[in-house]
């Protein structure tokens, strides 16, 4: 408590300053490039040897997880010192230091759910960027309905013996570990499944990627065959493992609809009506001449500014500390449509200039746009489809009964 | 810019709407509109007045309240609500923000302690074809000796044909569509030459169109500087929108919860209708609009009282997205209630005529729109 006095956070700040003055290296200070995001692990090839100094640095003081407990390897710092790091790693333009579902996802949830012995033996590497993690939710036949889910897993003793398949596991091929959910009790629907963690290496484990139709690869099926796992891995209670996941679905939305949707962002791409004034042209007025494609445009860049300003009051209201539950439960909805028309509109505006693929004749922004129009097509799918989304507004939020 | 009310307006918020729901009841309109009167409520006019909601926005040297527009918003939502008949966005909002925005300190101490008051109101002309327009000004003010004399039409003036006075937007020079040009004007009800035709208007809040011929005013009756009206009308329509996008809200919000309501007590196949998906996806999408045109009018609120130099955009925003607002979910409205939508005993059709009287005045959706991508230099 003593620290909140303004007089120590005054101290708490120069001490950062000065310490990442000394520790932060230059080319850590300049925009983000694509290829060297870092995300840890054994596999991590640090394309930017600084990137590799960097991560070391900020993993050994803990501010990878600013607010997680010293004694788990975290920054042990609390919310006012948390906020003054991240001020000033904002005010040199530092890179973060470590892209990592351990980090948003798995971390937080260990630390509520997990016991001493797995937070002291998992948390202290995801820390530091050592383990990658991945998550094995999803399965062929259990999409928006997850907790149909049916890998097997079985009591053998002195270990679980899991058989089964997933899908949608991003980045499996590159992931050091997974945590899983797994069907543990048949005849049990939410309260039959439990949360497992293992090692990528274990023999029967196998990932193969799955190429997108944007080309890319960021998700893999990923297959289970008489996987042996140590029972000490078991994360929770057993059959308890809906809870966690329903924690970890939370965690995974507001990292989506809190700007995480890839495509667009710091690449080069200019907003749409740039692209219409450039490729369509403008009349004597200056407006763009294709009076349609303008306004639908506008249409979209009006509902963009809505939605920042709905992020900003449903922000004022927590403060205030009115209840938030209304804003909060559409914003994915509103984020995922608000990105694909974005998308949609930049490849239009761009016309013949937005149907490349690769290769010369092409900008690389063009490019670069033509593949996020394609990658955002899976915004309104993952973490909870749209529809799900308007599920859960019209039961949670107005109230409306299910079929009897 | 502030997303979250004060204490005090909180209070002014709960009194608005505890008036609106107790004191002018969406049956008061049926009951005015059967009785003939056309919008007209000099009883309902009177308790509003009492409240002080005309002096809203009028600074206290002139005997208002002086709370400014977010305290406005508050009280237009509420009238929203209930559809209710009013002259405030005439008088309390439009008129008292040309004045306040241009007016001469004569013109000020004779006309805001009396909107302030509810004692006269006052009614703002400026279109003069079916669209809003405010650039497309063809009636002349001649330069005759001493004053001026108009000569032309304004079409559809809500509330003219009760205001005790109008501000009327008339050219002194250049031609329809300029800025540069238009000018303000002060003119009585009852001046020679000025003849004031009500019309029953669908939403039954009834209208006016105005007819100057030969109507000579004095120079002292030119609000602001001759031929530079624009630099005061503008930013009074932009306080206008923001108002009446306010009072949008207002009957989108209401509308919506009566059809909450009737998905929650209909039944049809043995099943509250609120049970189909394809129903209750529709209401959660209309639920996503309100919360993100509430989010755009409480900045364009706030934005005024902050003196923000975006207001013009925040206005456009807030007027476009209101108005597709209301317009979706009046239809809704309607085709969720099914056959009893379609009876006048049941309010949904009332509010789906106020809602095209709401998106029309001071400019619809695309109006905006195409203001909005030109400040945006597109």
């Amino acid at each position: 408590m003593a620290f909140d006095a303004p007089e120590e956070l005054d101290d708490f700040r120069t001490e950062v300053r000065d310490w990442l003055e000394a520790n932060c290296p230059a080319s850590m200070r300049t925009p983000m490039k694509d290829d060297e995001i870092v995300w840890g692990g054994k596999r991590e090839k640090f394309k930017n040897p600084d990137s590799k100094v960097w991560l070391e640095r900020m993993g050994d003081k803990g501010w990878t997880a600013p607010e997680w407990p010293a004694e788990y390897g975290g920054g042990g710092l609390n919310k006012a010192q948390a906020r003054v790091l991240q001020q000033e790693l904002r005010r040199i333009r530092a890179r973060p230091a470590l892209f990592s579902f351990g980090l948003w996802m798995f971390g937080p949830a260990l630390l509520e759910f997990g016991n001493d012995e797995q937070k002291k033996r998992f948390i202290p590497d995801i820390v530091k960027g050592k383990t990658r993690w991945c998550q094995g939710y999803s399965e062929p036949g259990a999409g928006s309905d997850l907790a149909g889910l049916q890998t097997k897993c079985e009591d053998q003793g002195d270990h679980w013996l899991i058989n089964g398949q997933k899908v949608w596991t991003s980045y499996a091929d590159q992931a050091d570990w997974i945590f899983c959910l797994v069907r543990t009790d048949k005849t049990v629907k939410h309260e039959g499944i439990s949360f497992l963690v293992f090692d990528m290496e274990t023999e029967g484990v196998e990932a193969r990627p799955i190429k997108l139709i944007s080309g890319s690869s960021p998700f893999c099926e990923t297959f289970f065959t008489d996987v042996k796992v140590p029972k000490d891995q078991l994360v929770g209670k057993l059959n308890g493992g809906w809870t966690i996941a329903k924690r970890l679905l939370q965690f995974e939305r507001s990292s989506i609809s809190a700007g995480g949707f890839g495509g667009t962002g710091g690449s080069g791409i200019l907003p749409p009506q740039e692209y219409a004034k450039q490729h369509v042209g403008v009349d004597e007025t200056g407006r763009v001449s294709d009076g349609d494609l303008r306004a639908r445009i506008t249409e979209h860049l009006m509902y963009a500014k809505a939605f920042s300003f709905t992020v900003q009051r449903s922000t004022e209201e927590a403060k205030a500390g009115q209840e938030v539950g209304h804003t909060a439960s559409i914003m994915k909805y509103a984020a995922a449509k608000m990105n694909q028309d974005k998308c949609e509109l930049l490849v239009e505006a761009l016309g013949t200039d937005g149907l490349g693929w690769d290769g010369d004749g092409f900008a690389e922004d063009a490019k670069k746009a033509t593949r996020g129009w394609l990658r955002s097509k899976g915004n309104s799918i993952e973490g909870g489809t749209s529809e799900i989304n308007l599920n859960v507004v019209a039961k949670r939020v107005l109230g409306l009964r299910d079929h009897q | 810019m502030s997303f979250v009310l004060s204490e005090d307006q909180q209070m002014l918020r709960d009194t608005a709407m505890a008036f609106a729901r107790d004191e002018m009841p969406v049956t008061r309109l049926r009951e005015l509109r059967d009785g003939g009167a056309n919008g007209v409520d000099a009883d309902t006019r009177g308790k509003l007045a009492e409240l002080g909601f005309f002096g809203v926005l009028v600074p206290e040297e002139h005997d208002g309240v002086g709370l400014g527009m977010v305290a406005m918003g508050q009280i237009m939502e509420a009238q929203g609500r209930t559809i209710a008949a009013t002259p405030l966005l005439q008088s309390a909002v439009l008129s008292a923000s040309t004045l306040i925005l241009g007016g001469s300190e004569a013109q000020k101490a004779e006309w805001l302690p009396k909107i302030a008051s509810g004692e006269a109101t006052m009614a703002v002309a400026v279109d003069e074809g079916t669209h809003h327009a405010p650039l497309n000004i063809a009636t002349e003010a001649e330069r005759n000796g001493q004053g001026y004399t108009l000569n032309g039409a304004k079409r559809y003036v809500t509330d003219g044909h009760h205001a005790d006075a109008f501000i009327v937007a008339a050219r002194t020079f250049g031609e329809a569509g300029q800025a540069h040009g238009i000018s303000l004007f002060l003119i009585p009800s009852d001046a020679n030459g000025l003849t004031v035709q009500a019309l029953n208007t669908v939403d039954s809040h009834g209208a006016a169109h105005l007819h100057l011929e030969d109507v000579a005013v004095g120079e002292d009756h030119v609000i602001g500087a001759v031929d530079a009206g624009w630099e005061i009308l503008e930013p009074a329509l932009d306080r206008g929108r923001i108002a009446l996008a306010a009072e949008a809200l207002g009957s989108a919000q209401a509308a919506f919860d009566m059809t909450l309501e009737y998905l929650q007590t209909r039944k049809q196949f043995g099943q509250l209708i609120g049970s189909f998906q394809s129903l209750q996806h529709r209401a959660a999408k209309m639920f996503t609009e309100l919360e993100l045109t509430r989010s755009c009018i409480a900045a364009a609120l706030s934005g005024v009282d902050e003196n923000r130099n975006d207001i013009a955009e925040l206005a456009s925003l807030a007027k476009a997205k209101a108005s597709d607002l209301i317009h979706l979910v009046s239809n809704e409205t309607v085709q969720f209630h099914g056959g009893i939508g379609m009876t006048d005993a049941h309010d949904s059709g009332l509010y789906m005529k106020r809602a095209r009287v709401q998106e029309a005045l001071l400019g619809g959706a695309s109006y905006h729109r195409d203001r909005y991508a030109k400040l945006n230099g597109f």
